[in-house]
């Protein structure tokens, strides 16, 4: 590209070269930062700050280097498993992504943790949870296979009609 | 080696569209070329051909309609708690807070619908946030991870965004299910968190919105939603590098994706609505706690905290009970005869708590104005009410004047037309329309009443 297609007249010009963006974004990016960083400041002087930045950046490593690579591989099973069936496939994706989130919003409950202050707050146990988690994951799977079943009829029968 | 693809050069950085290097060049053409084993494997790993600036957009356009409820919702939980009395927490926030007002109490139904909205939207966004980073992950793996200090600093500021969306909603997930395995103050952590989220989420809207507005340009939503499996192609190469490099065959439309996603968090709002519903449909929310009801009958709705966990003993609440009132120098006690001989007052109102779970009830009692008056407090600029829980956060809450003296303010004796259960606060609880539930104390001993005099 040409030399003077490059903005670099001027003060403006020279700093969005060197820097990268434009002037306003240096602006945004170092007010975000310094927000940050006086709010992490005020919350050093907590017992627990370590523990809260833990779980800060911990949830970024958890989403991204461990539950993206595990459903990402776990998709990859049920490609291999499903092979070319693409409309199989899908109908045992969307059930087994139903089953996966609803453990992991409501897995507090599911697995039992705070079974103390749990009872405490409401007068209930967390027992009934876990089964019915159970129960509305099978149903999904359930509903699933009936559509799919359904939908394979319909086409057999397009099929049919068609030869 | 592969060429790398053309700099990011969205609005914000639209200088660097030469080359995308910014200063010193030497550095950042040097990281680029200095690419680590696994690079090229990784990058063409990517394959699925539905990434791409569309439908990245369409997830973020439900998140920057939808996010900005829940931050102001959350804002406004923080208010209702009274912060003017130190009551609300963190109480230390200095000037990161809304401006000071007093927490009406009208509509009864406020707080019920705010901190409902909060935490049923915190749910039914989940599958949203992770749609939309699916879609954006090939990002984090990038050579070279930057190109200038714009970049450097523009990821730093992704990494708060990233934290800051899955901290709050871990934390707040955690919170109602009551599972604190976190070891740190749920408020702090939340209120702080949310004054980082909400600055980096600021900044990212500010910076993408017009690629936000090119990328939906670049498709019109209706066909998209018209394109079957068979038909759908990747999106021409972007400047982001969304678009895989080597895509491969579609098992999902776009549509799908879109449903997908969509239906998870219809999914989830059919399991979480039900916590802020009264009759049988609050049966739905099968997961949570406030789904249940812990008995049949008049009393028989959720309770907030139990009189065993609160420490009350039966000695406390019998006949021996006595409830003191003070004002201007003045102490007046009344046993629960003599409140019940006053003048009764029954309003049907909801209690709200603070978890996001509502359930509106008849309750009936003494108006706590009425109470003020008999203690020689006619225009009272606030009351501190004190229960007889010997130990917890909300052991004694204040309420302001306009929380005083409304009408259906009350020191409820009775709920649904019986007693209250030990659980619901027997002998007597407060009950102030639209006020967090946590303010609405149980078990009351003590409720001083201070005059606009007193200051
Ligand atoms: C973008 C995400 C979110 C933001 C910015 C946000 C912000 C806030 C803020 C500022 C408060 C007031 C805190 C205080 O009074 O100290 C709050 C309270 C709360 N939030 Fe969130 N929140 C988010 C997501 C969530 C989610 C996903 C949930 C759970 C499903 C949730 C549950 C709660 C609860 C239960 C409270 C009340 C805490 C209490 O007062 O006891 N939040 N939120």
């Amino acid at each position: 590209m040409a030399e003077r297609d490059r903005p670099t007249e001027g003060r403006a010009g020279r700093l969005r070269a060197g820097y990268g963006a434009a002037p306003w974004h240096l602006l945004l990016v170092t007010a975000v930062i310094v927000l940050a960083g006086w709010v992490a400041l005020r919350l050093a002087q907590e017992a627990t700050f370590g523990r809260m930045l833990l779980w800060f950046v911990g949830a970024v490593i958890a989403h991204d280097l461990v539950l993206f690579p595990v459903y990402a591989s776990a998709d990859r099973a049920l490609r291999a498993v499903a092979r070319d069936r693409v409309t199989l496939l899908n109908y045992l994706r969307v059930p087994a992504l139903g089953t996966a989130l609803l453990f992991l919003v409501y897995s507090p409950g599911i697995l039992r943790w705070g079974e103390t202050t749990h009872e405490a707050a409401t007068g209930l146990t967390q027992r009934p949870y876990l089964v019915r988690w159970v129960v509305l994951s099978a149903a999904l799977f359930l509903l699933s296979g009936l559509a799919y079943l359904l939908r394979r009829r319909q086409a057999s029968r397009q099929r049919s009609e068609s030869a | 080696m592969p060429v790398s693809r053309p700099g990011p050069s969205d609005s914000g950085t639209r200088a660097s569209e030469v080359d995308g290097y910014g200063a010193p060049r030497r550095l950042w053409r040097g990281l680029a070329q200095h690419r680590p084993p696994g690079v090229d494997a990784v990058e063409r790993s990517w394959r699925s051909p539905l990434r791409g600036p569309w439908l990245t957009a369409v997830y973020g356009s439900v998140l920057l309609v939808a996010l900005p409820l829940v931050i102001i919702t959350g804002l406004l939980d923080y208010a209702a708690y009274g912060p003017q009395f130190d009551q609300a927490f963190p109480t230390n926030v200095g000037w990161l807070r809304l401006p000071a007002f007093d927490w009406p109490t009208r509509p009864s139904w406020l707080f019920r619908v705010t901190q409902g909205l909060h935490v049923t939207l915190g749910i039914v966004l989940v599958p949203v946030v992770l749609g939309k980073l699916w879609s954006v992950l090939p990002k984090l793996f990038d050579w070279p991870p930057a190109r200038s200090l714009a970049q450097v600093l523009e990821r730093l500021t992704l990494l708060l965004l990233v934290g800051g969306i899955l901290f709050q909603i871990a934390t707040g997930l955690l919170n109602i299910q009551y599972s604190y395995v976190f070891g740190f103050d749920f408020y702090t952590a939340h209120y702080f968190g949310a004054w980082i989220f909400t600055g980096a989420f600021v900044a990212h809207v500010i910076i993408k919105f017009p690629r936000l507005v090119t990328a939906l340009r670049s498709r019109p939503l209706g066909a998209e939603l018209r394109t079957p499996r068979e038909a759908t192609r990747p999106e021409p190469p972007d400047p982001d590098g969304l678009v895989a490099a080597e895509p491969g065959p579609a098992t999902v439309s776009r549509r799908g994706a879109v449903g997908l996603v969509g239906g998870g968090a219809l999914l989830l709002a059919v399991l979480t609505v039900g916590q802020s519903l009264d009759g049988p449909l609050r049966r739905t929310a099968l997961l949570l706690p406030r789904g249940r009801q812990p008995g049949t009958g008049p009393n028989g709705f959720p309770v907030n905290r139990t009189v065993a966990a609160a420490g009350v003993r039966p000695e406390q609440t019998d006949a021996s009970w006595r409830l003191t009132l003070r004002g201007g120098g003045r102490t007046v006690t009344l046993d629960r005869p003599a409140l019940l001989a006053m003048a009764q007052h029954t309003a049907a109102l909801p209690i709200s708590c603070v978890e996001g779970w509502s359930t509106r009830q008849t309750w009936t009692g003494v108006r706590l104005r009425d109470l003020a008056a008999l203690a020689g407090v006619a225009d009272p600029a606030s009351a501190r009410v004190s229960s007889l829980e010997q130990a917890g956060l909300f052991r004694t809450a204040v309420l302001a004047a306009n929380q005083v003296l409304d009408p259906d303010s009350l020191l409820a004796l009775r709920v649904n037309g019986v007693d209250l259960a030990p659980d619901h606060g027997y002998p007597a609880r407060v009950i102030v329309p639209a006020l967090p539930g946590v303010h609405c104390t149980k078990w009351v001993a003590e409720i001083d009443f201070r005059g606009r005099a007193d200051g």
